[in-house]
């Protein structure tokens, strides 16, 4: 949509925070989820996972599990398509394993039974013969030249010749000379930092209701974050077309990125066509943390040089991430994120994309981006340490601005770093006094955002109200969002307007509510249908008043003639436009349907004190301080969330969380008791700062604000953690133990 | 095997249910009754997302047999509200965006109904140790503390 720049004053709705209009349903139970639907006649499904975390199948003998009272049928890969190829035979293979168990907890064989207690018993029948293979898990290990090798040929033609077949994709980007650039500078630092895979630890496990019968139609029930996908990929997978499986997104109870992709939907649908009854599908926890997408661990190497005041002379950076079994690590957007909050003349940055027998990588929160920061962030500390410059200062000297080259290769268009970093600077809790074995830290961060194919019906109602139809799941108040910004074009009350996300019948293509895309291009596309709806408003009313479309406005809720010269009527309410719709037209509705171009990128600056008692190594964080540029705000109070979420999962990051396995390769920590997110007791309130440096892409300045609050809480924490107990660690989590060790070498150093 | 008849007593309505003594009361309130308020997070007593109260004490009914409901009072998120009108924690849960998802949020409420009729003048500390057994991996918690605390204070000065 053409743009004159986007508003940025005169709001009425946008900017205001009203009750959200799913706010009843998801305080009185109602709100229906993922495993809280059910159909006549339904099964309960339960999946044969791998103990091992590589071995052959040599067999699978479903016979005990079949003569079990209650069961009805049972699925194994052969149940599936063949002859896929590229992503979709990746995910396939991850869905329900072919000849080869390529990780502890892959899908081998599935059970449909009348009860979930049956189910469960039924998948203990199912013999399984294995010939366990050797195994690696470790990043490092993955890519020596004695590796096992997880899959030949997999490997894409960006990796050079000479690396280790489990090395499947290689990047390179910069510019610059990056050697010419250390020489200059007064003092280089280069260290070796590692992160461990982290879960996006949605509190709801992936489920999911499926029907599929003989004519190859479909029905989907799940929870996801983009359903056209699940509708895409599972039809591949089953065999049918895809308009003929129709797919409705549940409420989701978080999804963070790991709900982009399929896991269980194409086994309930392969189980409801063989037993012809519905089947219903959900992991328990222990699934989840073993089956469904971790993000990547990372071993990584950065250097950077710097003037004695403060410029950046020259950075690079070589980045390995292991995504599990398959191609997929995110280590271009790691590699591309790493430098890119710096006007940088000289940088180069290295990313390897490495298999490991773990699960498939899928999208965390920025993906990527957070580990690089951790890297990035922590070596500036340390230059700014021994150099004796200001954190702040020093960042703000080489912060990218508009017109810089990116590290990762464009011009920036208007962004908004320098404006965390001032309004950070200027926060009391910048200069606030700390209190014993306490330290502060500061960090950036960056992420791109993205646009996507995005379609948006409005249609309007005889009695004035409206509803708008969007295709991108709610995963953090958009609706309300949505109901903001079409309140604003149409210029009726947010009351009057009640927006759905559809299911795949109902509406065009939406790509998946990922890369912070929702309140960017979903909004967009809301205002673009509104405004389409209100040139339609304009139509009828110069229709009935016998003038020129184009002399009519739209202000306030009502037509009105656009000046003296185009006559004298009164100003026409939407309300009495629709009331007498179709006799004088029909319907009035409003479409967009494209691929917004113009997500703004988006920057934070994150302020941590962190507390470490130097006896038992724990860190407590005593206050946390999100700064981040949103564009535009349009419902204050869930931007203020996200900013909040975003630093509460890198806090449990940094800290605490992380997979832990076991010399066999099995995951040792698949409960939440053992794999400790956050609690309410671990945390402080989280203060908000929002910067708006409106976006110019966005009609009203909208950035994406989802992803950008996890970037900068690794390092900011480690700077932290520096500061206050005097050791810089360089892997995470930054456990009490690895702490206590660190305390102790350098006692003894 | 076969299967237990129990009655008991949730949100104030007697009812009957036959479960296997296998099956938890979380199981048994979503899957026998209908009642899918409460959510099963982890199974494991760790996420606090199925919380239901029973005989006045907060309980994870994932840990709880659904043969153990037998003679007992269980309360629910769906018996939170009077009608038509919200409890004020459901009330300031919604105003102060308390919620993104809204998985965790009704065992969050049941759990913070549960603490403030035990203590109605809760220090910031007490409700984040209180609901430390409630995950939230959406909001860092901020906006859910502060509309309990502030609950807290609007049902103190009401009474």
């Amino acid at each position: 949509m053409a743009l004159d720049g986007p508003k940025t004053s005169g709001f009425t709705a946008v900017g205001t925070t009203p009750n959200r209009p799913d706010g009843l349903d998801k305080v009185t139970g109602r709100a229906k989820f993922g495993a809280d639907a059910q159909a006549p006649g339904m099964l309960h499904a339960a999946i044969v996972r791998s103990p091992h975390a590589h071995a052959r199948i040599v067999s699978i003998d479903t016979s005990k599990a079949e003569a079990l009272k209650g069961v009805k049928t049972v699925v194994t890969r052969a149940d599936f398509t063949t002859g896929l190829k590229g992503e979709n035979w990746n995910i396939l293979e991850n869905v329900m394993a072919g000849d080869t168990a390529l990780y502890d907890g892959h899908a081998v064989a599935a059970v449909a039974a009348i009860s979930p207690l049956i189910a469960r018993d039924a998948i203990k029948l199912v013999e399984v013969e294995y010939q366990v293979l050797p195994h690696v898990t470790n990043v490092d290990a993955a890519m020596a030249q004695d590796a096992p090798i997880i899959r030949e040929g997999a490997a894409n033609k960006s990796v050079p010749a000479g690396l280790h077949p489990n090395v499947v994709r290689y990047h390179e980007s910069g510019h610059g000379d990056v050697d010419k650039g250390f020489a200059a500078a007064d003092l280089v630092i280069e260290d070796h930092f590692t992160t461990e895979a982290t879960h996006q630890g949605y509190i709801e496990p992936h489920a999911c209701l499926a029907q599929l019968g003989g004519d190859g139609k479909g029905e989907l029930w799940c929870c996801t974050q983009g359903h056209w996908n699940v509708q895409k990929i599972c039809a591949a997978l089953v065999g049918i077309e895809t308009s003929q499986l129709r797919v409705t997104a549940s409420e989701i109870g978080g999804g963070f990125g790991g709900k982009t992709v399929v896991f269980i939907e194409p086994v309930a649908l392969a189980l409801s066509r063989k037993a012809n009854r519905p089947v219903k599908l959900v992991m328990n926890r222990s699934e989840v943390f073993r089956a469904s997408g971790p993000t990547s661990s990372t071993s990584m190497d950065v250097k950077i040089g710097m003037k004695n005041d403060g410029t950046i002379t020259a950075a690079s950076g070589t980045f390995r991430l292991q995504g599990g079994a398959f191609p997929g690590a995110p280590m271009e957007f790691t590699a591309m994120c790493a430098f890119a909050p710096y006007a940088l003349e000289n940088v180069r940055q290295v990313g390897y994309d490495v298999m490991t027998n773990r699960p498939k990588q899928a999208a965390y929160r920025a993906p990527g981006s957070p580990m690089a920061a951790f890297a990035v962030e922590s070596v500036i500390d340390e230059l700014c340490k021994e150099l004796g410059l200001d954190p702040i200062q020093t960042r703000l000297k080489n912060a990218s601005h508009e017109g810089t080259k990116a590290s990762f290769g464009p011009k920036f268009d208007k962004i908004g770093l320098v404006e965390t970093l001032e309004a950070a600077k200027a926060h009391p809790h910048f200069t606030a006094p700390l209190g014993e074995n306490q330290g502060r830290g500061v960090s950036c961060g960056f992420w791109f955002n993205h646009s996507g194919e995005t379609s948006v019906t409005l249609a309007l109602s005889e009695d004035g109200s409206a509803q708008i139809v969007v295709g991108t799941p709610d995963i953090g108040g958009s609706r309300a969002s949505m109901a903001l910004m079409a309140a604003e074009e149409l210029g009726i009350p947010y009351e009057n307007i009640r927006c759905t996300i559809a299911d795949t019948a109902s509406l065009g293509y939406n790509e998946v509510s990922h890369g912070s895309r929702v309140t960017y291009a979903s909004g967009l596309a809301t205002i673009a249908a509104a405004r389409d709806a209100v040139k339609r408003l304009c139509g009828r009313a110069a229709a009935k008043w016998g003038i020129d479309e184009e002399a009519v406005v739209w202000e306030d809720g009502c037509a009105k003639p656009s000046g003296p010269n185009a006559g004298d009527f009164d100003p026409l309410p939407l309300a009495e436009i629709t009331r007498t719709m179709g006799a004088t037209g029909g319907p009035i509705n409003g479409h967009f349907e494209a691929t917004p171009e113009g997500a703004g990128v988006s920057f934070a600056t994150h302020i941590v004190d962190a507390e470490v008692d130097p006896e038992t190594g724990k860190t407590s964080i005593v206050r946390y301080t999100v700064v981040q540029d949103a564009g535009k705000a349009i419902h204050p109070a869930y931007v203020e969330g996200q900013f909040q979420g975003g630093a509460a999962q890198g806090i449990g990051w940094a800290l605490n969380e992380e997979y832990i396995y076991g010399e066999d390769g099995r995951l040792q920590n698949d409960l939440f008791l053992d794999y400790r997110i956050p609690v309410a007791s671990d945390l402080p309130m989280i203060d908000t700062v929002i910067v708006e440096v409106p976006n110019p892409g966005h009609p009203y300045g909208v950035r994406g604000v989802g992803e950008t609050s996890i970037c900068p809480p690794l390092a900011a924490i480690a700077n932290a953690v520096s500061a206050a107990a005097g050791v810089r660690l360089h892997d995470l989590p930054m456990s009490p133990p690895r702490i206590r060790a660190a305390l102790d070498a350098q006692k003894d150093g | 095997m076969s299967n237990i008849h129990v009655t008991t007593t949730v949100n104030g309505d007697e009812v009957e249910f036959l479960c296997d003594p296998r099956e938890t009361l979380l199981d048994a309130l979503r899957d026998k009754l209908n009642l899918t308020g409460a959510k099963e997070g982890c199974g494991t007593g760790d996420c606090g997302a199925c919380s239901v109260t029973m005989d006045g004490r907060l309980v994870c009914s994932c840990l709880v047999l659904g043969a153990e409901a037998e003679g007992k009072q269980i309360g629910t998120v769906e018996g939170i509200a009077d009608g038509e009108t919200l409890h004020p924690l459901q009330q300031k849960f919604i105003e102060y965006a308390a919620l993104q998802c809204g998985i965790c949020t009704p065992g969050i409420l049941v759990a913070t109904k549960a603490l403030l009729e035990k203590n109605p003048d809760p220090t910031e500390t007490e409700v984040r140790y209180w609901l430390a057994g409630n995950l939230c991996r959406c909001t860092g918690y901020d906006k859910i503390i502060r509309a309990v605390m502030d609950t807290a204070a609007d049902l103190r000065r009401a009474s």
